[in-house]
């Protein structure tokens, strides 16, 4: 007896008729996932570093995210403390366990507790970093690993994120191409576009469905400063 | 799911005198055409990436085998596994032996299409699991027990008393003295409800809008996040997915993904695109154990290299039935089964016979907004004449339509006593209609004048017109 899998490929072979496919075929579906070629990219992002950053926050803006922007991670301690007191938000923080954020000077703002690991249900606020941001679509790109558990993204109701400037890049293809110089695809890639959202009931847009409903990006201009 | 497509025209008639269902449907184009008009406008290269993406589905479709196989050694290179099924009975067997292999009483779901089309709900629930729908539309259609009506607003046909209704009687042991009175504490009410059920699960089960051959990867797409908290949080993933949602590479489904949110919602694109590989990776604190992509037929392969292979390339946006004057007037529970719309009326009849369908592809005024919205430009209105054909071929109509067709076919091919007869009807209809221009009703036509007058006849047939034209312009 053939196994479903065996039927399945005799039956798409049968109804392209031909068997096998002809060696020139296979070899280019082969060079085809390697070279992995880009197809049309719209002109919209494809600007200048400084100009891609401008679009990305107006973009952000439009899918109801907030933006911040400062001048280096030394400001990071105020402006979270600040943005959580703004929105009446308990002062607690589950960080991702990255070094990029450990290294931090939270100490400028002592009431802030901060744990780090993966979301639990009941926490108010997560902050994580991102290992790109496309202009495109204001979209960030969010990498699972040790330094970036996913529930991070998904759980609590407010997310923020902590971004360098210069990991911004134009479309999704540049952030593959990113993505693809660190290594094997990670687990789950998280492309982000703005708070949880529905319009499920009379379709009218409500944020918060299932997933953060405030995404607030720290947008960080100078690497390491 | 249990079809109804059968009875189509007493669905139709039934769904066209529904206050309700004229209510929703008269949402559909603030809510799905104008935003995406909008968004549309904002993409010049919209109708360069429409034959990009086109040509990727032909390319992926005339070597589907190839990338299926590279899609599974991907999968098992990151430690997930692909179950092949040919048909629905196959694909339920499958997921459950996963769920029962690690004792699961409880599985999540986010939507997807594939898990209608199996009717994997029903199934579950027979055999002692409890699925829960984590969409906020499929949890309210779930909690109704009815079907979807629309395939990415499924529950587009409540109004928000409906659904409080629906909250009132099923979360008894909330305050019965709760406002719910605005979507804003539905959803609030949704949110905390599942959320519970997201960490108790056992088992996540999602649809995929792609499979990547590349990498393994599956892709979803999502707003609410629902879909991500269903396949991060339980043990086991399990992915449900049709066989002609494989691409080539990342770059080919970031080209298909400009398409698809702006045909969908008008979105730029979704809040949530989530592509996922294997289980989780030592030293990572979250994500499942377990990884399995279930890979259904269910009739797919049956349509490949027919004249119905291209609604192979359909990614389930929704523009069809959006613009659709049809859908529009009847709304999706008509059509019976899980695919409405245009795209359901090429569908169905595929996947559940032309006996059962065949009336679907008559719901059409062949207007060709489908077409003329779909990103992948499949040619909807030439495939359901397709259907029509077969319907005939097969003598499926009623015994008075052959014949009048028949009749019609007999003077059609005499056009002397075609246009003698089309002349005198026009004449009398024309008298018939004089006064007012237009027949309120006809005898042989009642099912046609019962819903709406016939414009009368201006008295000549176009023949007639267009020679007297000819004569005037050899005149001038």
């Amino acid at each position: 007896m053939t196994s479903a899998r065996d039927q399945i490929l005799a039956g798409i072979r049968r109804s392209l008729r031909r068997d096998a496919p002809a060696p020139s075929d296979a070899q280019a579906c082969a060079e085809r996932i390697e070279r992995h070629p880009r197809n049309l990219i719209p002109a919209r992002a494809q600007l200048p570093h400084p100009e891609q950053v401008e679009l990305f926050v107006s973009m952000l803006g439009e899918v109801a995210a907030t933006v911040q922007r400062l001048p280096g991670l030394e400001a990071v301690p105020d402006a979270v403390a600040d943005y959580l007191a703004s929105q009446n938000l308990p002062a607690e923080l589950r960080m991702a366990p990255d070094p990029d954020l450990e290294g931090i000077p939270w100490e400028r703002r002592p009431t802030l507790t901060i744990t780090t690991g993966r979301a639990e249900d009941r926490d108010p606020t997560s902050l994580t970093g991102a290992a790109a941001g496309v202009a495109e679509t204001g979209t960030l790109v969010m990498t699972s690993g040790a330094e970036h558990p996913t529930t991070l993204n998904l759980m609590p109701d407010t997310h923020i994120v902590v971004l360098r400037a210069d990991r911004i890049v134009g479309t999704y293809e540049d952030a593959w191409d990113v993505l693809r110089a660190r290594g094997p695809v990670p687990r789950t890639v998280n492309f982000i576009t703005g708070p949880s959202r529905t319009g499920d009931i009379e379709q009218t847009i409500q944020l918060g469905a299932h997933g953060p409903r405030r995404l607030h990006v720290l947008l960080v201009e100078q690497a390491g400063a | 799911m249990q079809s109804t497509s059968h009875a189509f025209k007493d669905n139709a008639r039934q769904a066209v005198g529904d206050p309700r269902i004229r209510k929703a449907m008269g949402l559909m184009k603030p809510g799905f055409q104008d935003r995406r008009a909008r968004a549309l406008s904002r993409l010049p290269e919209f109708e360069r990436l429409r034959e990009e993406g086109k040509a990727i589905k032909d390319h992926v479709l005339a070597n589907l085998d190839v990338y299926l196989e590279r899609f599974e050694s991907k999968v098992v290179e990151a430690g997930g596994q692909v179950h092949w099924c040919r048909n629905a009975a196959e694909a339920r067997e499958a997921i459950l032996g996963i769920c029962r292999s690690i004792g699961a009483r409880t599985v999540t779901k986010g939507k997807s299409m594939v898990a209608e089309e199996i009717a994997i709900n029903d199934y579950l629930e027979e055999q002692g699991l409890t699925p829960i729908e984590t969409d906020l539309g499929e949890y309210i259609i779930q909690l109704r027990n009815e079907p979807p009506s629309h395939i990415i607003a499924p529950a587009v046909h409540l109004s928000k008393e409906d659904v409080e209704q629906s909250f009132r009687e099923i979360h008894t042991w909330m305050d019965p003295a709760r406002v719910l009175a605005e979507p804003r504490a539905l959803v609030n009410e949704a949110r905390e409800v599942l959320r519970r059920k997201f960490q108790e699960a056992d088992v996540g089960i999602t649809g995929a809008n792609f499979l990547i051959a590349e990498t393994g990867s599956t892709v979803i797409v999502t707003n609410e996040g629902n879909g991500d908290l269903t396949q991060t949080l339980p043990k086991v993933h399990i992915v449900l997915a049709s066989l002609e949602k494989v691409v080539p590479t990342l770059e080919d489904a970031s080209t298909i993904l400009r398409l698809l949110a702006r045909s969908a919602t008008g979105q730029e694109f979704s809040a949530y695109t989530t592509f996922s590989t294997g289980p989780r990776r030592p030293g990572d604190l979250d994500g499942p154990e377990q990884f399995h992509v279930v890979l259904v037929d269910n009739g797919r392969t049956a349509m490949l290299g027919t004249e119905f292979q291209e609604m192979l390339r359909c990614i389930r946006c929704g523009a069809c039935m959006n613009h659709c004057p049809v859908y529009a007037a009847v709304g999706g529970h008509a059509y019976g089964w899980v695919y409405p719309g245009p795209m359901g009326s090429v569908l169905t009849p595929s996947l559940i016979g032309v006996q059962e369908a065949g009336h679907l592809p008559n719901a059409s005024t062949f207007c060709g907004r489908c077409e003329s919205v779909c990103p992948m430009k499949i040619p909807l209105p030439k495939m359901m004449r397709h259907w029509r054909e077969r319907e005939y071929e097969s003598k499926l109509q009623p015994a008075a339509y052959r014949y009048g067709l028949g009749i019609w076919a007999w003077f059609a091919r005499r056009p002397a006593l075609y246009h003698l007869g089309t002349r005198l009807a026009a004449g009398l209809l024309g008298r018939l209609g004089r006064g007012r221009g237009r027949i309120a009703s006809l005898p042989l036509a009642g099912g046609w004048t019962g819903g709406r007058d016939m414009p009368a006849p201006q008295g000549k047939t176009f023949q007639q017109l267009w020679a007297e034209r000819a004569r005037g312009r050899e005149a001038a």
